[in-house]
C-alpha cells in the first residue's frame, strides 16, 4: 500500500499523527532474532530433527554402555521388535493429528487378527481372503469411531474408551478365549506368517514385516504432506472450526481418518501374527499406550495439527533402543518403563515450548 | 431504496429474508443490495441480525423464505462452499485460518490445485510450486510481499499481517464480493490503518465489499453507503456524507428515526 494514495476521507482525528508514525508493523519484517527464537522456528518446522537426534544420541550413549549394542544383531532385533507398534503408532499417528487419540487401535489389532485366523485356520478360507476380510473388519471398527466421533459429537477418548471395552469382550466371545496355535497356523495357513520371514542382509536379519512398517510410513508421509487430503487432517487438528469455514468437510475427513486407522490396525495384525506366530485374544495388551507414547516421543502434538509419521516411527524406535540398551547394559528389566515414562514427559514439555513459540 | 431508481443491477441482492430461531426471530424481511464496485458497511445493535444476514448471504445460514439473487439472477447457498464458488468470499473475524499451516496452504485450505498429469490424478499430489508461486503474486499485488517466506507458518506472523493474508486470500478468489467481518475488531490502531488500506485497494480493483464494523470512524471513512440494520432488517441506507456518525448510531439504536422512514415494531 502506498502513501502517496488519495487522501483518506475523514481520517479521526486521533489518527492523524500516524501518517508520521513508523510504518513497519505491518510490514512483514522479522524483529526478534534470538538464537532461541531461530532454534524454536527450525525445530518448528522440522519436528522429526529432535527425535532423530535423540535416537542417534541414545544409540550412541548405549553402544557406549552396553558394547553389544552397536551389533548388527542386536539392532536388527530392536527394529523387530517395534514393527508392531510401529504400525500401531502410524495409524495412531494419524488420529492424533486430528487433536484426536484411539484407545482402541490395540483391541481392532487384535480382532482383525482372531478373523483372519479363525477364517483361515478353522474355516479353510484361502489365506488372502482371510487377510483382506480381516483388513476390512478392522476398517469398520475404526468407521464406528468415526461416526461415534463426528455423528454424536462425543470426544475421540470417551469414544475408542468405549469401544476399546466393546471390542475387548467381542474378541473373547469371538475366539472363545482360545489361541490359535503356531503349528496349526503353520500346516493350514502358512501365508498368515509371511511378515515374519525376512532375509540376511549384512548378516542382519530384516523382516518383510520390518520393510513394510518403512513402505507404509513413506506412503502416509507422502499423502500428509503432498495431498490435499493430508493438509485438511492437519488443519482440522489445528483449528476445527476454521477448517469448517475455509470450505474443508470436517466429519467426512475425521470419518475417513478413523476408518485408515482401522485399515491400518487390521493390517498390522497380519504383521503382528507373524511376528508372534500364533494368535492370541489377550496378546499385545500395552501396544495402545505403547502407540502413544511412540507417537508422543516422536514429537506429534497431542493437542493435534503438528506432527510427523517419519517421527513416530523414530519414537518407536527410540522406545526400542532404551528398552533393549537398558537391558544389555544389565540394568533390571522395571526401570525400562521409567525411562520410556521420562521420555513421554520430555517430549510433552518440548512441544509445549515449540508452541509458545508462536507468541 | 437507492438502488433500482439509478437502472443499476445490484452485484448482490436479496429480497425478504426470514429466518427463525425457535421463537426468536434473526431476520424479518430482511432486504439487502450490494452495487458494483461499492463499499457497503453494515452497521447495527448487537442482536440487530446483521450477522445472520450476512451469514445467509455467505452461505452459513439457509435463510427460512426470502431470495438472494447475484447479478440479478436467483441463487440458493447450502453451504460457504456454494457461495464461494459463485466468487462469495468471506473473511471472518477469526480468520479462519490453520496457524500451524504454511502463508500458502491457509491461501488454499480447500481448494488445492492439483498438479498436472498421473501424479495429480491418480497421485492427488498437490502443485505446490503453482500454489506458492499464486500466493507470493497474489500477496505482492496488495503490496504485503515484504513477506520473506511464503512458506512460514501463520503463527509466526502479527495479527495485521494474518488479516493481511486473509484479506489477500478472499481478495484472490472472491471474484464478485468479498465480506469482511469486523476486520479490524482485535488490531492495534497502526495495523487498523494498514488494513482499511488494504480495503481500499480491494474497492480500486473493483470489487465490491460488505464491511461489517462497530468502528464508526472507520465506517464512515471507508463506506460509499451504510446499511443501518436494526430489528431484524434493514431500517435504511444513508450516504455517510449526509449524516453524522452520531445520526447513524441514533438510527441503529432506534433513539431517531431517519426521514420518510415509519418504523413498524
Amino acid at each position: 500500500m502506498s502513501a502517496d494514495e488519495a487522501p483518506t476521507k475523514t481520517i479521526s482525528d486521533f489518527e492523524a499523527t500516524l501518517n508520521k508514525a513508523d510504518t513497519a508493523v505491518a510490514s512483514f519484517e522479522k524483529d526478534d532474532k534470538t538464537f532461541i527464537f531461530k532454534l524454536r522456528n527450525f525445530l518448528r518446522r522440522n519436528p522429526t530433527m529432535i527425535p532423530a537426534l535423540v535416537l542417534l544420541l541414545s544409540i550412541a550413549a548405549f553402544s557406549l554402555v552396553a558394547p553389544r549394542f552397536l551389533g548388527v544383531g542386536a539392532l536388527s532385533t530392536i527394529l523387530k521388535q517395534v514393527t508392531v507398534t510401529g504400525f500401531v503408532a502410524l495409524a495412531q499417528t494419524l488420529i492424533i493429528l486430528t487433536a484426536g487419540i484411539d484407545l482402541s487401535v490395540g483391541a481392532i489389532l487384535v480382532l482383525s487378527s482372531l478373523v483372519m485366523g479363525n477364517l483361515a485356520v478353522v474355516t479353510g478360507v484361502p489365506v488372502i481372503m482371510a487377510v483382506l476380510i480381516g483388513i476390512f473388519v478392522g476398517g469398520i471398527m475404526g468407521l464406528i469411531n468415526g461416526l461415534l466421533v463426528t455423528k454424536m459429537r462425543l470426544p475421540p477418548f470417551i469414544v475408542t474408551l468405549g469401544t476399546l471395552s466393546i471390542f475387548e469382550s467381542i474378541k473373547l466371545w469371538y475366539s472363545q478365549s482360545e489361541s490359535i496355535r503356531n503349528v496349526d497356523i503353520e500346516e493350514k495357513a502358512s501365508g498368515l506368517l509371511f511378515f515374519g520371514q525376512g532375509f540376511n542382509f549384512g548378516g542382519a536379519s530384516i523382516s518383510y514385516g520390518g520393510i513394510t512398517l518403512i513402505l507404509l510410513a513413506a506412503l502416509l508421509w507422502y499423502v500428509l504432506n503432498h495431498t490435499a487430503w493430508g493438509r485438511h487432517v492437519h488443519a482440522i487438528g489445528d483449528d476445527p472450526d476454521a477448517a469448517m469455514l475455509s470450505g474443508i468437510k470436517v466429519d467426512r475427513t475425521l470419518i475417513s481418518v478413523y476408518t485408515v486407522a482401522g485399515l491400518i490396525c487390521g493390517f498390522a495384525a497380519w504383521i503382528a501374527v507373524g511376528r508372534v506366530g500364533s494368535i492370541s485374544p489377550i496378546a499385545f495388551s500395552d501396544v495402545n499406550l505403547a502407540s502413544i507414547t511412540a507417537v508422543v516421543i516422536g514429537g506429534t502434538s497431542l493437542f493435534g495439527g503438528r506432527g510427523s509419521i517419519i517421527g513416530s516411527v523414530l519414537g518407536a524406535l527410540i522406545v526400542g533402543v532404551f528398552i533393549t540398551g537398558l537391558s544389555l547394559a544389565g540394568v533390571d528389566d522395571y526401570w525400562q518403563k521409567f525411562a520410556a515414562g521420562c521420555l513421554v514427559i520430555i517430549a510433552v514439555s518440548l512441544d509445549q515450548w515449540l508452541r509458545r513459540a508462536s507468541q | 431504496m437507492t438502488a433500482q431508481a439509478s437502472g443499476v443491477t445490484p452485484i448482490l441482492e436479496a429480497k425478504g429474508l426470514m429466518k427463525r430461531y425457535g421463537t426468536v426471530v434473526a431476520m424479518s424481511g430482511c432486504d439487502f443490495e450490494l452495487m458494483p464496485g461499492e463499499i457497503l458497511a453494515v452497521i447495527g445493535d448487537n442482536g440487530a441480525g446483521k450477522s445472520t444476514m450476512i451469514k445467509a448471504l455467505s452461505g452459513a445460514v439457509v435463510p427460512d423464505h426470502g431470495e438472494i439473487l447475484l447479478d440479478g439472477k436467483p441463487v440458493q447457498f447450502r453451504s460457504p462452499d456454494d457461495a464461494r464458488a459463485l466468487g462469495i468470499e468471506t473473511v471472518y473475524q477469526n480468520l479462519a485460518m490453520s496457524p500451524a499451516l504454511s502463508i500458502a496452504d491457509n491461501m488454499f485450505l480447500g481448494r488445492e490445485w492439483r498438479a498436472p498429469g498421473i501424479m495429480g490424478s491418480v497421485f492427488r499430489k498437490m502443485d505446490r510450486a503453482r500454489m506458492e508461486k499464486f500466493a507470493r503474486d497474489k500477496l505482492s499485488e496488495l503490496g504485503l510481499m515484504t513477506i520473506q517466506d511464503i512458506t512460514q507458518p501463520v503463527e509466526t506472523l502479527s495479527g495485521g499481517q494474518r488479516q493481511g493474508v486473509a484479506v489477500a486470500r478472499a481478495a484472490a478468489f472472491g471474484s464478485k464480493v468479498v465480506i469482511l467481518d469486523e476486520p479490524t475488531a482485535a488490531l492495534g490502531v497502526k495495523e487498523s490503518r494498514r488494513v482499511l488500506e488494504l480495503i481500499r485497494e480491494l474497492r480500486a480493483r473493483g470489487i465490491p465489499i460488505i464491511l461489517i464494523s462497530h468502528n464508526m470512524p472507520h465506517v464512515f471513512e471507508l463506506a460509499d453507503r451504510i446499511h443501518i440494520h436494526r430489528l431484524g432488517r434493514r431500517l435504511c441506507v444513508i450516504n455517510p456524507k449526509d449524516y453524522s456518525m452520531s445520526d447513524a448510531v441514533a438510527f441503529m439504536t432506534g433513539a431517531k428515526l431517519p426521514e420518510g422512514v415509519i418504523e413498524s415494531v
